[in-house]
C-alpha cells in the first residue's frame, strides 16, 4: 500500500467513524447520569430522516442539522417520561423508542427514498490542511467533522473539570445521596437523556446530509447499537470514545484496506465487519468485569424515583 | 385535586387491562395520524383490523403471519422471565431459515420421509446454535446480551444475503439472489386445501402451551421466575443460573429457528433475502403485550398479525406505507409501558379525601 | 404566616405524615434550643427516619408547620434546609465513592458558599485540625473507612457552619472507641450554640451525652424528658411499651463435635471497594451459637458469600462440614448436605417480593415437594400454612405477597423455613435488624430451640447487646481478619469492642498479608 492509499483510508475512516462519535458521545453523558437508552438507534434513524426533509425542504443544510438535533431531543424527550416519570423498565423502553423510530422513519420518509441533496462539501482549513499526510488525513472535512473534534474537547473539559461533571458522576454514581445533598436528579437526568437525543439526532443528520446525502429506510444500518458497546469499550471516558469510533470507522471500510491489499472477499461478508467487530470487543471488555465494574456508573440503569424515599 | 398515589397492593385487573387500554390508546393516535396525512381514519382503522378477519383467505394469511410471531414470542417471554434480554430471535429465525434450507437443498431431489423431520431439526438446532453464541459469551466472558444478540441479528442478516448469492444460490435462477424451490418431500403440509396455512401454526400453539406448561407447573419454571424477578434470591437458594441461562436461551433460539424453517418450507417454499418482515423484533412486543405469559402471547400475536396483515392491505388498498405497522408497535409498546404505571399507581381525588 | 419570637431554634408542630399503609408521623412536636443535644428515641419503625428527613426536606410532610428561630418555613428540598443552616448525617451515607472527600464536600456547597471559600481543600484540613477530625480532602471516598466516612459527612456540615446537625443513628456503624470520639466533637459543637438532634436507639448513649430526649412509638411522641433523670429501664418501657420483657439472659451452652470448618480461608475482593478476607480460622461445634461481632463492611458480606457458597469461587480445602471439603461446592449443593441460611436482606433475597408465601416456602426448601421435575403446588401450600401457623406469621395467608409482610413477620417466615429444613449449620446474619421486640424475642427463641436440638449456628450481627444474650462463644471481624475467639461468659463488651477495631491484628500479620 502507498502513503497515498493510507492517507486515504485514514481520510475515510474518520468519516465513516464521526457519526459514531456524535451518537457515542451523546450516550456517555446519558450514561453517566445513570440512565441506559437503548433507542438510539430510533432516535438515529429520526434525525436522518427529519434532517433530510428539513434540509430537503428549506434547501438549508443547517436547518437540516437543527431539525434532526430537536427531534433528537424530544425522541429522547417520549423516553424521558417514561422511564423518569413513570418509571417503566429503561430497557423495554429503549427498545419501544427504537422500534417505533425505525417505523416512524420509513413512514415519514417513505416518498423521499432516492432523492439525493448536495449535502455538506469539504472545506480543507487554510494551513492545517498543508501539513502533509495529517492536513489530508484531519483537517479536509466538512464543518460537521470539525464540528465532533470541537465537541470531544468541550465534552472532556465539561466532564472532567467542571461542577456540573461532578454533578453528572454524583447522579450517577448514587442518585440517592445525591438527592439527599439537594441535587434535582431528575433534572440533571432529563437534561443528560435530551443532550443524548439531541446528539442522536445530528448523528443520523450526518448520515443523512454528509455520508450518503439521501435517505434509505434503515440507513443507520445498526449504528445506534454499535454506539452503545462503544460507549462501554471507552470505559466511559469521553477521549477514548473517539479513538473507539474512528477504529469502528475503520472496521466498516475494510473493503477498502483489503482492495489496497489486493484480496478479493464477498462484500456481503465484509458488511459484517463492523458487527463481528463489536462482538469481539464486548467479549474483550466484559472479560475484564473488575474493571468494568470499577468504571461504569453505577447506578446504571437502575430506577431511581425520589417519591420513595421513605 | 387530583393527584398519583401507590397502590399497596398491585391491581390484578390492571394488570389485564393495560395491554388493552394501550391499543385504545394506540389505534386513537392512529386515527389522528391518519387524519392528519388526509386519510380516513375509520377507512384506515377498518382496513388495518377488521378486513384482515373479514374473509377466510385473508384470515388464513393472517395465521401464516402469526405461527413465526408466536414461536419467536413464547421463546422471548421465556427468556425475559429468566431476565435474560434476548434481542436476537430475529437473527435465530434467519439461521433457522438458513441452516433449514441447507438441508432442504440437500434433499432436493429425495423424496424420502426424513427429508421434512431432517429440515425442520436442522432448522431448530440452527436457531439454537445461533442463540448459544451470545449466551457462551454472556457466561463466560460476561459480555452484553443485548449487544451480542443485536448483532447476531445483523451477522444473521448478511450470511443470508451472502449463501443466496452464493453457495445457495440457484444455478438456474436467472441470477436471482435466491435459492432453488424445495422438494415436496421437504415442504411442510397445508392445513386446509386451497390455503397457505400449513403446519407451523400449529407448532406455534403447541409451543405456546409447553411454555405455560414450564413456567408454572415445573421447578425449572419456578427457578425461571425467582430468577428473573429477583436475582439474589435466586443465588441464594442455590439456582444454577448458568443451566437457566441455557435453558430459556436454546428454547427460544430453537423455537426462532423453527419459526424461520418453517416460513422458508411453508408459505415460502425457498430461501429468499427478504423471508421476515422483522418478525424477531415485533415478537417483542408480542411478548410485552402477552404480559410474558405464554398463553396472553398467543392472545397478543393474534392481535399483531392482523396489525401485519392490514399494514398489507392498507398498502395495497390506501396507499399508506407498510412502515406504519412498526411505528404501531413502538407507539403500542410505549402505551403498555405508560399503562403499567397504574399497576401500582392510581389517581386519587384529594378533594374528596379531605371532604370524608 | 406563624411567626414570634422564640428562645428556640427549632419547633415542629403537629407535623403528619402518611405513607400507604402507615401513618409514618402522627401530629409530632417537638422543640429545640441552641446548643440543645436532643434524642430523638425510638424501636425501628418508630418514624424517627422520616421525621428528620421532614426536617431536611427530603420528605414532605402532609400537615404541620416547622418554624425556624421562630419562623413558620417551608423546607420543599435539602438546599432549602441548608440555605437555612441546617446539616445531616444520613445513616447510610449520601457520599460518592468514585469522587474525593473534596469533590465531595464541594458537591454540597452552593456557587455563593464555594466562592466565599477561597481554597475549600484548605479551609477543610483547617477544620480537620480545629475538631480533631482528621480528614485527608484528597483521598478518594471508597478508600475511607466507615468511621473516617462519617467524618467527612461532618465537615459537610461544618464547612457550611450548620446552626443544627442531624445524625441518624451515627454510633451504629462504629466501634465504642470511636463513638467517644464523635461525642467529643458533638459536645463542642454543642458549646458553640449549634443545636444537635440525635437518633438513637442505644440508651446508655442518650444518657451520657443528650441534655432532653423525645421518644417515639408508632409514630407518635410518647414522652419528653431529662435523660439523665431516668434509667435505661424506664426510658426502655417508653420506648417499647408494656411488650418490654427484657430478657433475663439465656443459659450458654458447650458444642459438642466440630461439624464447620475453616481453615486458612483468604480470598481477595471480587468488588472494587469490598473487602479481602484474611487467613480466618474457626471451628463450628454441634449445639453451640458463634457469634461474630464486627461494624459493618468489615468483611462479614463477603464471609458469607463464601461460606453459602453464593461467591461462586473454589476455595477448595479451605471450608469442611464434617469430614467433607466444600469449598467447591455450589449453593444448592451444600443445602442438600444440610447447611441452611437466612439472610440480611430478608426482602429481595431472603424472600422474593412479588412472590406468594407458598412460592416463597419453596424457594429454599423443595424437598419432597418435586416429582418429576413437577412441583407439587398443593403440598408446597399446606406447608407454607403450617409455617404461617407455627411461628404465627401475621398475614392475610398462604398467598400474600412477601413484600405485603412486615419486616418481622417476614423474618419469622423465612427463619421458620429454614429451620424447617433441620440444617446441621445455619448461617444467619443480622436475625432481628428492623424487627419489633415480639418478633424478635420469638426468633431468638427458635435459635435456641434448635441450638438445643444439636445444630451448629454461626450469628452474624452488628448488635453487640444481642450477641452477649445469645451466642456461647464469640470472636470479631475487621478489615477482614477474623479475632481469636472467646467464651461469652470469660469477656466483655470493652474486649469485643477492641477487637472490634483491630487490636488483636498481628502487626506482623499485617506486613506479611502486604508483602
Amino acid at each position: 500500500m502507498d502513503a497515498d492509499l493510507i492517507v486515504q483510508i485514514l481520510f475515510a475512516a474518520i468519516k465513516t467513524g464521526t457519526p459514531l462519535l456524535f451518537i457515542a458521545l451523546g450516550e456517555v453523558i446519558c450514561e453517566k447520569s445513570g440512565i441506559l437508552n437503548l433507542g438510539q438507534e430510533g432516535m438515529m434513524l429520526m434525525g436522518a430522516v427529519v434532517g433530510f426533509l428539513a434540509a430537503y425542504g428549506s434547501g438549508n443544510m443547517g436547518f437540516g442539522v437543527l431539525a434532526a438535533m430537536a427531534m433528537g431531543a424530544f425522541m429522547s424527550l417520549l423516553f424521558a417520561v417514561l422511564v423518569l416519570h413513570v418509571g417503566a423498565n429503561q430497557v423495554a423502553t429503549g427498545l419501544a423508542l427504537t422500534i417505533f423510530g425505525t417505523g416512524l422513519s420509513a413512514f415519514v420518509g417513505a416518498d423521499f427514498v432516492g432523492k439525493t441533496l448536495q449535502g455538506f462539501q469539504p472545506i480543507p482549513l487554510p494551513l492545517l490542511s498543508d501539513i502533509p499526510y495529517l492536513g489530508r488525513v484531519l483537517f479536509s472535512h466538512d464543518i460537521l467533522v470539525y464540528f465532533s473534534f470541537v465537541m470531544t474537547i468541550a465534552l472532556i473539559y465539561v466532564v472532567n473539570k467542571t461542577r456540573i461533571g461532578l454533578t453528572l458522576k454524583a447522579v450517577g454514581e448514587n442518585p440517592h445521596a445525591a438527592n439527599a445533598i439537594g441535587i434535582k436528579v431528575l433534572r440533571v437526568r432529563y437534561l443528560a437523556v435530551m443532550f443524548g437525543g439531541a446528539m442522536a439526532g445530528l448523528s443520523g443528520a450526518y448520515m443523512s446530509l454528509v455520508y450518503t446525502p439521501m435517505w434509505v429506510e434503515g440507513m443507520t444500518a445498526g449504528r445506534g447499537w454499535i454506539a452503545l458497546a462503544l460507549v462501554v469499550f471507552a470505559s466511559w471516558r469521553v477521549g477514548r470514545i473517539m479513538l473507539g469510533a474512528y477504529l469502528f470507522g475503520l472496521a466498516s471500510i475494510m473493503h477498502l484496506v483489503l482492495q489496497g491489499l489486493g484480496w478479493s472477499i464477498s462484500p456481503n461478508l465484509l458488511a459484517m465487519l463492523p458487527y463481528v467487530a463489536t462482538v469481539i470487543v464486548m467479549v474483550i471488555i466484559g472479560a475484564d468485569h473488575f474493571k468494568e465494574k470499577l468504571l461504569a456508573p453505577r447506578s446504571l440503569g437502575k430506577p431511581f424515583d425520589p417519591r420513595n424515599m421513605a | 385535586m387530583i393527584r398519583i398515589q401507590a397502590r399497596t397492593e398491585p391491581s390484578n385487573i390492571m394488570k389485564v387491562a393495560s395491554p388493552l387500554i394501550a391499543i385504545v390508546l394506540t389505534l386513537i393516535f392512529g386515527s389522528i395520524l391518519f387524519s392528519a396525512i388526509g386519510k380516513s381514519p375509520t377507512q384506515a382503522l377498518q382496513v388495518l383490523l377488521i378486513a384482515p378477519l373479514a374473509d377466510s383467505y385473508n384470515i388464513g394469511e393472517m395465521l401464516v403471519k402469526m405461527g413465526p410471531l408466536l414461536l419467536c414470542a413464547v421463546g422471548l417471554s421465556l427468556c425475559y422471565r429468566a431476565n435474560m434480554w434476548n434481542i436476537g430471535a430475529e437473527g435465530q429465525l434467519l439461521a433457522g431459515a438458513l441452516g433449514g434450507s441447507a438441508v432442504a437443498l440437500f434433499f432436493i431431489h429425495s423424496e424420502s420421509v426424513f427429508a421434512l423431520p431432517l429440515t425442520l431439526i436442522a432448522g431448530i438446532v440452527s436457531g439454537m446454535l445461533w442463540a448459544a453464541v451470545p449466551t457462551f459469551l454472556k457466561l463466560q466472558f460476561n459480555s452484553n446480551l443485548i449487544l451480542t444478540t443485536i448483532m447476531f441479528n445483523y451477522i444473521a442478516l448478511y450470511l443470508l444475503i451472502w449463501a443466496v448469492h452464493g453457495p445457495l444460490r440457484d444455478p438456474e435462477g436467472y441470477g436471482f439472489p435466491e435459492s432453488a424451490i424445495f422438494a415436496d418431500s421437504t415442504l411442510l403440509p397445508t392445513l386446509f386445501e386451497g390455503s397457505r396455512i400449513h403446519l407451523g401454526i400449529l407448532f406455534a400453539i403447541f409451543a405456546g402451551f409447553v411454555g405455560w406448561f414450564i413456567l408454572t407447573k415445573t421447578h425449572l419454571g419456578f427457578q425461571i421466575r425467582v430468577f428473573g424477578a429477583d436475582e439474589p434470591a435466586a443465588r441464594y437458594a442455590g439456582f444454577n443460573s448458568k443451566k437457566l441461562s441455557w435453558f430459556v436461551m436454546l428454547f427460544a433460539g430453537g423455537l426462532a429457528g423453527l419459526a424461520g424453517v418453517a416460513e422458508t418450507t411453508g408459505p415460502i417454499g425457498q430461501l429468499t433475502p427478504n423471508i421476515s418482515p422483522g418478525y424477531g423484533y415485533s415478537a417483542i412486543i408480542v411478548a410485552y403485550l402477552g404480559r410474558l405469559h405464554p398463553i396472553g402471547a398467543i392472545v397478543a400475536a393474534i392481535f399483531m398479525a392482523v396489525l401485519y396483515m392490514g399494514g398489507d392491505l392498507a398498502q395495497i388498498e390506501m396507499g399508506i406505507p407498510v412502515a406504519v405497522v412498526s411505528m404501531f408497535q413502538g407507539v403500542l409498546l410505549f402505551f403498555l409501558l405508560a399503562c403499567d404505571f397504574f399497576i401500582n399507581n392510581r389517581f386519587i381525588n384529594t378533594n374528596n379525601q379531605a371532604t370524608n | 404566616m406563624k411567626t414570634h419570637n422564640s428562645i428556640f431554634r427549632l419547633e415542629l408542630d403537629n407535623i403528619t405524615k402518611e405513607y400507604p399503609g402507615c401513618l409514618a408521623n402522627d401530629s409530632i412536636s417537638l422543640s429545640l434550643m441552641p446548643g440543645e443535644i436532643h434524642a430523638l428515641l425510638g424501636e425501628n419503625g418508630a418514624g424517627k427516619s422520616t421525621l428528620v428527613k421532614t426536617i431536611y426536606g427530603v420528605v414532605s410532610p402532609d400537615q404541620g408547620d416547622i418554624l425556624w428561630n421562630g419562623k413558620e418555613v417551608s423546607i420543599k428540598s435539602p438546599s432549602i434546609a441548608r440555605d437555612l443552616g441546617i446539616g445531616m448525617v444520613f445513616q447510610h451515607f449520601s457520599l460518592f465513592e468514585t469522587l474525593t472527600v473534596s469533590e465531595n464536600i464541594e458537591l454540597c456547597l452552593s456557587q455563593k458558599q464555594l466562592s466565599d471559600i477561597e481554597d475549600l481543600p484548605h479551609r477543610i484540613s483547617q477544620l480537620s485540625e480545629e475538631y480533631g477530625l482528621d480528614v485527608d480532602p484528597s483521598r478518594y471516598v471508597h478508600s475511607l473507612s466507615i468511621g473516617e466516612r462519617q467524618r467527612v459527612e461532618i465537615m459537610r456540615c461544618l464547612v457550611q457552619s450548620v446552626k443544627l446537625l442531624i445524625l441518624d443513628e451515627p454510633t451504629s456503624v462504629l466501634t465504642p472507641q470511636e463513638v467517644a470520639g464523635l461525642f467529643n466533637v458533638l459536645r463542642t459543637l454543642s458549646k458553640e450554640g449549634c443545636s444537635i438532634l440525635f437518633i438513637s436507639h442505644k440508651l446508655h448513649e442518650v444518657t451520657d451525652i443528650c441534655h432532653k430526649a423525645t421518644i417515639l412509638r408508632g409514630g407518635k411522641v410518647i414522652e419528653t424528658c431529662i435523660p439523665t433523670e431516668e434509667t435505661p429501664a424506664s426510658i426502655a418501657k417508653m420506648m417499647v411499651g408494656d411488650l418490654a420483657e427484657q430478657d433475663a439472659g439465656y443459659s450458654k451452652k458447650e458444642g459438642t463435635e466440630t461439624v464447620f470448618k475453616a481453615t486458612n480461608l483468604s480470598l481477595t475482593s471480587k468488588h472494587p471497594f469490598g473487602t479481602t478476607l484474611k487467613d480466618i480460622n474457626f471451628e463450628l461445634k454441634a449445639g453451640e451459637i458463634l457469634g461474630i461481632a464486627g461494624v459493618a463492611g468489615n468483611g462479614q458480606d463477603e464471609l458469607m458469600a463464601i461460606i453459602s457458597g453464593e461467591d461462586g469461587r473454589n476455595v477448595k480445602r479451605a471450608l469442611t462440614m464434617g469430614r467433607l471439603e466444600i469449598g467447591h461446592m455450589h449453593p444448592g449443593e451444600r443445602r442438600k448436605i444440610g447447611m441452611a441460611y437466612v439472610p440480611e436482606e430478608r426482602l429481595g433475597r431472603g424472600a422474593v417480593p412479588e412472590m406468594s408465601l407458598t412460592e416463597n416456602a419453596l424457594l429454599t426448601h423443595s424437598k419432597g415437594f418435586i416429582k418429576n421435575g413437577l412441583v407439587q403446588w398443593q403440598s408446597v401450600k399446606e406447608y407454607a400454612s403450617e409455617l404461617i401457623n407455627k411461628y404465627k406469621v401475621k398475614c392475610h395467608g398462604e398467598f400474600s405477597e412477601a413484600k405485603s409482610l412486615s419486616g418481622g413477620n417476614l423474618q419469622k417466615f423465612i427463619m421458620g423455613r429454614e429451620i424447617g429444613q433441620s440444617p446441621k449449620v445455619l448461617i444467619c446474619a443480622h436475625p432481628t435488624w428492623g424487627v419489633d421486640v415480639g418478633a424478635a424475642l420469638a426468633i431468638h427463641q427458635a435459635l435456641l430451640e434448635l441450638r438445643d436440638q444439636g445444630a451448629a449456628i454461626l450469628l452474624i450481627s452488628e448488635d453487640i447487646d444481642e450477641l452477649f444474650l445469645l451466642a456461647d462463644r464469640m470472636a470479631a471481624v475487621c478489615d477482614g481478619y477474623l479475632s481469636p475467639l472467646i467464651k461469652t461468659e470469660d469477656t466483655n463488651i470493652d474486649q469485643i469492642g477492641q477487637w472490634m477495631a483491630g487490636t488483636f491484628i498481628n502487626t506482623a500479620d499485617v506486613q506479611e498479608a502486604k508483602a
